[in-house]
């Protein structure tokens, strides 16, 4: 186990090189230094003058290469450096905006993964009959609105006719409980029509397997059947689907939080992107590959946790 | 980066001579499909189903549409080009918002009379323009990211695909001008591009490309090919140990032949199903990208960009609905009818694939 995850990191080690290139390649080749300060200073016809002291604080001013040891050391020590518009340092606004972020998107998975499950064993328990159509049904219906249209429609009903939670907002503490609540609720509806639909097809391929038969061939009722047999099973198949993206949560949700003013990262993200801030992307892009590759590391060991018949060696 | 191709897609007659173009070749590979046993046997099953017939009209219907958007002509030298959309449906620009089929604009202390009074079938928006005109208008950019995406992303996925899936396995007759070198980096682009998060990698493409619809096409292609290649890669695996494969091997057939003759074609249903149910995702994403700011430029007509503008309409008081919902009822029945034509063409190809 411990040489399996070991090698697995080591596997890790090359594909962070190739996204740290790859960054580098995107931000630094296809822009020249000047272009990308005349993007940043707020001064519509900038002087020399001032380019020239903008580059040189931001370090675009250094040879290509010189650029690219710094860009690797920086990337692969989490040293992000300042941001290109606000001149902050991005590792200290990441440490603020983590907390906030990693909150929300935890409740919204775990509250989405229960309902997902239940949801799905009804659909299975009823397969077949006009419940199962019309939960099927639903699901694709849900799957084809845009996420805009579920947070616009949310606010507006939920804090602007009902009056029951705030329109946007954060704040630390027990009271944030307030702010939390109308985007958790959108976030995990958003999710269910593909989740849901997933997990009905997981349950319903277990439900033809051979066990099933001789469970009820042993005079297990329809319930115990799906409850301690299918269920078990098809707890495989919902981890692997799911387990990959826990690491990622820290990373919050960009739209959901842009609407909803929570600073956290994703907000961080939409912002630098309407700032044209590079080195915030940049530094997002590694940290959420970082972050992604963890979780499939995480995927693998927990499939072999979970199920006996899988080896790793 | 793209202008000279920029300059060739603004030529007026290339531009109608491409929407000619992919409507004939649209046609032509329907005929053709008609022909062989599998799909014929795939259209009487689907014609069948009532709901799906429903969807592919609805399809076809935003087909149509944004195919009169790309088929244009100048009355003079110097007028601006005007597509069949634009002389069926553009309207006056008014002074502000209007209601629905109104008279007059709204919102306004003194409402005031409008230029096209009762034509603005679904109001104006806040600069006066038309919206159902700007909702038809959105319908050529969302065809055309799921199509032109799509396009770009089947060839360099079934070939990606193609190899690694015949690398998983060590052959001995690899083909000579494919070194291993040339497998190893497919291989290791394609790890590199699956482990990182397909949301962010997209935003920094975009940053860095600008906005702009074939940009858009490009980084949208760019962070998709990977689950059509993973598909590819495990369907041939699956069929390189067939028996029909052994028996073109016995009869002296190169590998080459045997991927692209054999195992190829017997891909091309999971493929094409693949390939329909990813359509409303990328439509899906356009609008959000779009949203953001980095999808396609402000003036180009799209859903994303309606949703955007109408955002904090619902605030106002008296509020104003008209903009978001069009555009949003828009996406979605064109997003809804993909998802349900997908699913059935699914179920009509490969019974066997059938969820329930």
């Amino acid at each position: 186990m411990l040489r399996y995850v070991l090698r697995r990191i080591a596997y890790a080690v090359p594909i962070l090189v190739g996204v740290s290139l790859l960054t580098f390649f995107l931000f630094y080749a296809v822009y020249t230094p000047e272009q990308m300060a005349r993007k940043n200073l707020s001064t519509k016809n900038p002087t020399p003058a001032q380019i020239e002291e903008w580059v040189k604080e931001h370090g675009y001013d250094k040879s290509r290469s010189e650029q690219f040891s710094k860009h690797m050391k920086e990337l692969l020590l989490l040293r992000f450096g300042k941001s290109d518009a606000t001149k902050q340092d991005i590792w200290e606004r990441i440490r603020a905006g983590v907390g906030p972020s990693s909150y929300i998107a935890s409740l919204i998975f775990v509250c989405s993964i229960i309902t997902s499950i239940s949801l799905a064993l009804v659909a299975a328990y009823f397969r077949g009959t006009y419940l199962d159509l019309w939960i099927t049904f639903l699901c694709v219906l849900m799957m084809s609105i845009v996420y805009m249209v579920y947070i616009i429609a949310g606010q507006y009903v939920f804090g602007k006719i009902l009056k029951l939670s705030p329109l946007g907002g954060w704040r630390g503490g027990l009271d944030a409980a307030r702010f939390v609540i109308l985007p958790m609720i959108i976030g995990v509806i958003y999710g269910l029509g593909s989740t849901v639909r997933l997990y009905r097809t997981f349950m319903l391929d277990e439900m033809n397997q051979d066990y099933v038969r001789t469970a009820r061939a042993k005079g297990i009722g329809e319930r115990g059947v799906l409850l301690r047999h299918v269920l078990k099973n098809a707890a495989i198949p919902i981890l692997t689907s799911s387990v990959a993206v826990i690491p990622s949560l820290l990373l919050g949700s960009l739209l959901l939080e842009q609407f909803f003013g929570i600073p956290g990262l994703g907000s961080l993200t939409v912002d630098a992107i309407n700032s044209q801030d590079f080195a915030v992307v940049r530094a997002m892009v590694f940290l959420g590959t970082v972050l992604y590759i963890v979780g499939l590391i995480l995927t693998d060991i927990s499939y072999a946790l979970v199920d006996p018949r899988v080896r790793l060696e | 980066m793209w202008a000279w191709l920029g300059a060739v897609l603004q030529n007026d007659w290339a531009q109608n001579g491409i929407a000619v173009l992919v409507v004939v070749a649209l046609l032509w590979a329907i005929v053709r499909a008609g022909r062989e046993p599998l799909w014929a046997e795939a259209y009487r099953r689907l014609r069948r189903n009532r709901v799906a017939m429903i969807s592919l009209a609805v399809v076809s219907l935003y087909g149509i549409i944004a195919v009169a958007d790309s088929i244009g002509w100048r009355d003079d030298k110097n007028a601006p080009r005007k597509t069949i959309i634009d002389r069926v449906f553009e309207r006056p620009q008014e002074r502000y918002y209007s209601y629905p089929l109104a008279a007059t604009t709204f919102g306004e202390p003194k409402p005031r009379p409008l230029l096209a009074p009762g034509k603005h079938l679904l109001g104006t928006d806040s600069v006066g323009d038309d919206i159902f005109y700007r909702t038809l208008k959105g319908c050529r950019t969302a065809l055309i990211i799921g199509g032109f995406t799509s396009l770009l992303v089947t060839p360099l996925a079934l070939l990606f695909g193609l190899r690694a899936g015949d690398f998983g396995k060590r052959v001995v007759d690899v083909i000579p001008s494919v070194s291993p070198v040339v497998d190893y980096v497919i291989e290791f682009v394609y790890t590199l591009q699956a482990s990182s998060p397909e949301i962010l990698l997209l935003n920094a493409l975009l940053l860095v490309l600008g906005p702009g619809l074939l940009n858009l096409c490009l980084a949208l292609g760019i962070t998709s090919w990977v689950g059509l290649c993973r598909l590819t890669r495990g369907e041939t695996l699956k069929h390189r140990d067939r028996e029909y494969v052994r028996a073109a091997r016995a009869l002296g057939a190169s590998h080459s032949r045997i991927l692209l003759r054999h195992i190829l074609p017997n891909l091309m249903p999971v493929v094409i199903i693949s390939v329909t149910l990813s359509f409303s995702g990328l439509v899906l994403s356009e609008a959000i990208l779009s949203y953001l700011g980095i999808g396609v430029e402000p003036g180009v007509g799209s859903w994303g960009n309606m949703i955007d503008s109408a955002r904090l309409e619902l605030a106002r008081e008296p509020i104003i609905w008209w903009n978001l919902a069009s555009a949003s009822t828009a996406l979605f029945i064109l997003v809804l009818a993909f998802n349900i034509f997908g699913d059935a063409l699914r179920d009509a190809i490969d019974p066997r694939l059938r969820s329930s």
